[in-house]
């Protein structure tokens, strides 16, 4: 890491064309992946071409994917957030705690949007106002806010939900549509905005890139990262009140480990994990391939920790492939 | 004197006696010395690891692996054990295998460039993955072991366990090889200041791979003495264990940008949590609070460090000036 600031930065006479860029990019390589694996799938089981099926495996990536949003802007900024798993064990006991004192359904979903706020500029203070490294920090909440959802929960699970609940996890907006991809669809779109449209968007770069260059162009850098940590928690409450109606149960050991499929996706999406770059798209498509690659290995029958198996060795190798590749070429 | 009051590891001390104090004022059976040398026999393994991962973490680093290292080790000696393989060959195979899989994210880090926690959050998977695969997802359990596999740790020797005394001797080691060695002292050359010292003739990212070369090796013997002690071998043994070891080092004042820390803060570290993780059955408060309770004291140690870190660099600069 320490070498690259020495080697000299080659500046072109002439930039290759756009449509020569578009081509080389990271997402063109993530497109060919996701038509590559939908056709091994389909290929490798006759219930993967399927429009219900097809629905069914989008599940499988929704809720991280929202997360994965937040989290794509959060480590373009330089920072990471260890704890979104955590949030979202605290976000749905929360909601647990309120469906069980009789509120109904706008009261949970608002609680379990709220605790992930909450959470999010609980993270962004330790970040953005003391100064602290943002994954200590997060190592911490982490333990700390599932371990609240152990002392309140302890080896119990909140069960019961109103009906009217299940349709954030279970209901279709047309079709096959799930209310899920729905809001998938909207938030990619609006993330998509936020990040590549605006002020805000380029002030990340700016700040994952040089953070003191950013202070000094007269970016508030430390309001910004607190504004990510509040977007990455808020997107976890969501993400909660999605996987909570899903599940239609709240368990302690709720999303166990979804960290760091969402830091795979993000990283998978082609976003540095050092910051400064990185795009949306990239991180849907990411999530698309994640979710046809576990949903074929479900329809074969692997095992769940198989899966995760892939799944290392997929964050690994797509960091050190290219890595490699540049290596060999120089 | 005032600096000795300042010093972190004296403060962890005293809180460590305080919280002992308060304990025994309504439990005194639990400073009993044989419950003491109890607490500290449940202790070692987080203390070894703690001073594999500040190793690591003086040099920039961090390993979120330990705890899969540990694991996937303890499984090997295990069925290494079940397979009629003496012991002596068992813990010398146990830490190969611990230091091997070390190198491996050592490797990534040196040769491939990828920054550690991306390299030890995938192969933490893939570690605890690999112990699936070798055991079917089968336990091993008590009756499947040797007596001679299962004793070692618990032998008593001068009334402290096997285990008691190999952490010590961990201990001294690591102080030897820190404050004793050229190479220990390059590890906080590394994080200190990585571009002083490359112009020292220091290669950074081969020590960052012996870093995690150590840290894998002492978490591969961990992983016998664990599987041994708790008789018993299965896919999640000591599940999500890396966290308390992050947690002890970073009580332990190691910075995590590391170039700071001592042996005496990371044992401190990992002797606080150890000592609230055994007390907390005795004063009757649910064995469910210690989760949340490891991640407020993450959280508090590194603000406090972040503050006696801002502290420190001024009374340095003072004495500096006040000598010219």
């Amino acid at each position: 890491m320490s070498d690259a600031s020495h080697t000299p930065r080659i500046i072109p006479d002439r930039l290759t064309s756009p449509l020569t860029r578009a081509l080389r990019s990271w997402e063109a390589l993530l497109v060919v992946v996701a038509v590559a694996v939908f056709i091994a799938n389909s290929i490798a089981s006759p219930y993967f071409l399927d429009a219900w099926n097809l629905s069914d495996a989008t599940f499988n990536f929704t809720e991280k994917a929202m997360i994965a949003f937040a989290m794509a802007m959060l480590i373009i900024a330089g920072e990471i957030d260890l704890s979104v798993a955590s949030i979202i064990a605290l976000a749905s006991t929360a909601m647990g705690i309120v469906m069980t004192a009789g509120f109904g359904t706008p009261a949970i979903v608002a609680t379990g949007i709220g605790v992930g706020v909450l959470c999010g500029a609980l993270n962004g203070f330790f970040v953005a106002r003391l100064g602290l490294p943002s994954i200590v920090v997060t190592i911490g909440t982490m333990s700390l806010f599932r371990g609240i959802s152990y002392i309140v929960l302890g080896d119990q699970a909140f069960t019961g939900y109103p009906d009217s609940f299940a349709y954030f996890g279970q209901g279709y907006v047309w079709w096959v549509f799930s209310f899920e991809l729905v809001l998938f669809a909207a938030l990619a779109l609006g993330f998509y905005v936020l990040l590549h449209r605006t002020n805000f968007g380029r002030s990340v770069y700016a700040i994952g890139n040089n953070p003191m260059a950013a202070l000094f162009s007269g970016i508030r850098v430390n309001r910004v990262r607190f504004i990510l940590f509040l977007l990455t928690g808020l997107m976890s409450g969501i993400a909660a009140v999605c996987l909570t109606s899903r599940l239609g149960s709240t368990r302690p050991s709720i999303a166990t480990g979804m960290e760091l499929e969402v830091v795979t996706m993000v990283v998978l999406g082609g976003v540095n994990i050092l910051g400064g770059s990185g795009t949306i798209p990239g991180v849907v498509l990411a999530a698309v391939i994640m979710g046809l690659v576990t949903f074929g290995f479900g329809l074969l029958n692997v095992p769940g920790i198989v899966m995760s198996i892939f799944l290392g060795l997929l964050l690994i190798g797509v960091i050190a492939v290219p890595r490699l590749i540049a290596r060999m070429r120089r | 004197m005032n600096r000795l009051l300042k010093s972190r590891e004296v403060l962890l001390a005293l809180a460590i006696l305080a919280l002992l104090a308060v304990i025994a004022t309504r439990f005194p059976a639990f400073i009993a010395p044989g419950n003491l040398t109890n607490v500290f026999n449940d202790t070692a393994p987080l203390i070894i690891l703690a001073l594999g991962q500040m190793i690591v973490i003086l040099t920039k680093c961090i390993d979120l692996s330990v705890a899969a290292t540990l694991a996937l080790c303890g499984m090997v000696a295990a069925m290494l054990d079940g397979a009629g393989v003496p012991l002596a060959l068992i813990l010398p195979a146990a830490l190969v295998l611990g230091a091997a899989l070390g190198a491996v994210n050592g490797l990534l880090v040196w040769k491939v460039d990828i920054p550690p926690i991306v390299v030890t959050l995938g192969t933490m998977t893939i570690y605890r993955g690999i112990i699936f695969l070798i055991s079917d997802g089968r336990w091993i359990n008590a009756h499947q072991m040797t007596a001679g596999f299962k004793d070692l740790p618990r032998t008593e020797v001068l009334g402290l366990h096997v285990m008691s005394w190999i952490a010590l001797a961990v201990i001294g080691g690591a102080y030897v090889l820190l404050n004793r060695t050229a190479l220990g002292r390059s590890f906080f050359a590394v994080g200190g200041n990585p571009h002083a010292a490359v112009y020292t003739g220091i290669d950074v990212g081969r020590m960052q791979a012996v870093a995690f070369v150590l840290s894998g090796a002492l978490a591969g013997l961990t992983g016998y003495l664990w599987v041994a002690r708790y008789a018993v071998a299965y896919v999640d043994v000591a599940g999500g264990f890396e966290l308390d070891v992050v947690a002890a080092c970073v009580i332990g004042g190691v910075a995590i940008a590391g170039g700071a820390g001592s042996v005496a803060g990371a044992v401190l570290g990992a002797l606080f949590l150890g000592v609230i993780k055994n007390a907390l059955p005795v004063v009757g408060i649910s064995p469910f609070w210690q989760l949340a309770i490891s991640g407020s004291a993450i959280i508090i140690a590194v603000a406090f460090n972040a503050r006696q870190g801002r502290a420190r660099g001024r009374i340095i600069l003072k004495s500096a000036e006040h000598r010219a």
